[in-house]
């Protein structure tokens, strides 16, 4: 009980500076922002999006842009973070390792849903479909989790290397491939109107990967960054 | 450098006699089975590598995480030396797959559960190896290598677990029927046989590999060092 405080106090701290920084000047929302609408965009063409396959690829389609953008966001934010020293800095911190670990990947889950919550009613208005299901949210949600509670432990990994940018692709996502799938087949089976008790065996891989994987970066992050 | 220890070379010879008593084994003593005939003994191969696969894995895991504990180099080396066979036994597993594939389900690849894991796992080994390639520093390459193991070798399960998921709720509308069901076949037992020798053999084999790499990276640690000494 005696650390939990100071913990969640950095917790915290990480986070806000995070979000601050990105409110001033909201280089990773904009950047992942474009770049998601050009990925709809090339599906576009890449993809006969016509009313009636459309909703069979539509899951497929968002996942695929959240992916690509996320990416391009877990790679930015902890460039950031070791471009300006900012890294060491923490990491001088008399703080737990794990709160920066949390810290960071709390704040890239948020830039993550900021930009579904963009591209959801975007891609609802150019393609006719209603996405706001609350299910869909519930997918959103869990998917995301998974993603970035990876996503930042190997980007801090990245990071470090000579090949920083190819790396973290290469690296995340064969490691990511069951949140991709279970949270495609979850997002079609809520835009299909599927029974609930359908979709449940997704949503509970997507439970399970989040609890497994966010465990394991916990605690082996600090063997990441240590020096 | 410590010379060969005689249990190696004793290791050596048991390794390629039971490898040649092996193949023996498959094509004079197992029977040809009925459907498929000469095909199927790939099989006895097939299974053995995949097996090897992800044993290499597993002991990768098991290593990296003693080293993260312990910060013992030579756990280190065994966890590497384990991957790079793995990656070999991969894309034995995959190949010899595909081979009998062919003239069975008629296709060389299909995007089954299990086919789909093995590649899967196979992109995560070159991952580990892009990896340490990227790093330059000894202690951190070994660190992340372990960090990478763990995750990569978690991954696996669920991965496999997502997609035999995703393959049977949904009917199978491209493609023909559960390619499982065509080319199940029962064994006898002189087939059982040659298929537990088969197994027994390429883990010997493994750990004959692992042992001549862990070895040579001893030996390439130790050149390392001595060429920072020479440049200082």
């Amino acid at each position: 009980m005696n650390g939990f405080t100071p913990f969640m106090r950095a917790l915290g701290a990480v986070v806000w500076k995070d979000l601050q920084a990105e409110r001033r000047s909201r280089e990773l929302i904009s950047a992942m922002l474009v770049f998601a609408m050009l990925v709809i965009l090339i599906f576009n063409f890449a993809l006969e999006l016509e009313s009636n396959i459309r909703a069979n690829v539509t899951a497929g389609v968002l996942w695929v842009t959240f992916t690509f953008a996320g990416q391009l966001g877990l790679n930015r934010s902890m460039a950031v973070e070791k471009d300006r020293g900012c890294l060491d800095g923490l990491l001088l911190a008399p703080v737990d390792r794990a709160a920066i670990y949390l810290g960071k990947t709390l704040a890239n889950w948020v830039f993550m849903l900021l930009v579904a919550a963009i591209v959801l009613p975007i891609y609802s208005v150019l393609y006719n479909t209603n996405l706001f299901i609350p299910g869909l949210v519930l997918v959103i949600l869990l998917g995301s989790e998974g993603y970035v509670a990876v996503g930042t432990l190997l980007s801090t990994m990245a990071v470090q290397a000579r090949t920083r940018d190819i790396l973290l692709p290469i690296l995340l996502f064969p490691v990511v491939i069951p949140v991709l799938v279970a949270a495609v087949k979850a997002t079609g089976g809520f835009l299909q109107g599927l029974d609930f008790s359908e979709i449940l065996p997704y949503i509970n891989m997507l439970i399970v990967y989040d609890v497994v994987f966010t465990a394991v970066a916990f605690m082996v992050f600090d063997s990441v960054v240590e020096e | 450098m410590n010379a060969k220890p005689k249990f190696l070379t004793v290791l050596d010879v048991v390794a390629a006699v039971m490898f040649v008593t092996a193949v023996s084994l498959v094509f004079f003593y197992a029977p040809l089975e009925r459907v498929m005939g000469w095909v199927q003994k790939v099989f006895y191969f097939h299974v053995a590598s995949a097996w090897v696969g992800m044993l290499a894995f597993a002991v990768a895991a098991v290593c990296g995480v003693i080293y993260l504990i312990k910060k013992d180099v030579r756990y280190d080396r065994v966890e590497f030396a384990a991957i790079e066979i793995g990656i070999v036994f991969g894309l034995l597993t995959i190949v010899t797959g595909s081979i009998w594939a062919r003239p069975i389900w008629n296709a060389w690849w299909t995007w089954d559960p299990r086919l789909t894991t093995a590649t899967i796992m196979e992109l995560v080994y070159f991952a580990y190896l892009m990896l340490r390639s990227g790093i330059e520093e000894p202690e951190r390459r070994a660190r992340f290598g372990a960090v990478y193991a763990i995750i990569g070798f978690l991954s696996v399960p669920l991965t496999f677990f997502s997609i035999r998921l995703f393959r049977t709720i949904h009917p199978v509308v491209i493609g023909s029927n559960d390619p499982g069901a065509e080319g199940a076949f029962d064994m006898t037992p002189k087939m059982t046989q040659t298929f537990m020798f088969s197994l027994l053999t390429f883990t010997v084999g493994f750990i004959t590999l692992l042992w001549h790499r862990v070895r040579l990276g001893t030996l390439a640690d130790r050149i390392e060092q001595l060429k920072m000494k020479l440049q200082s």
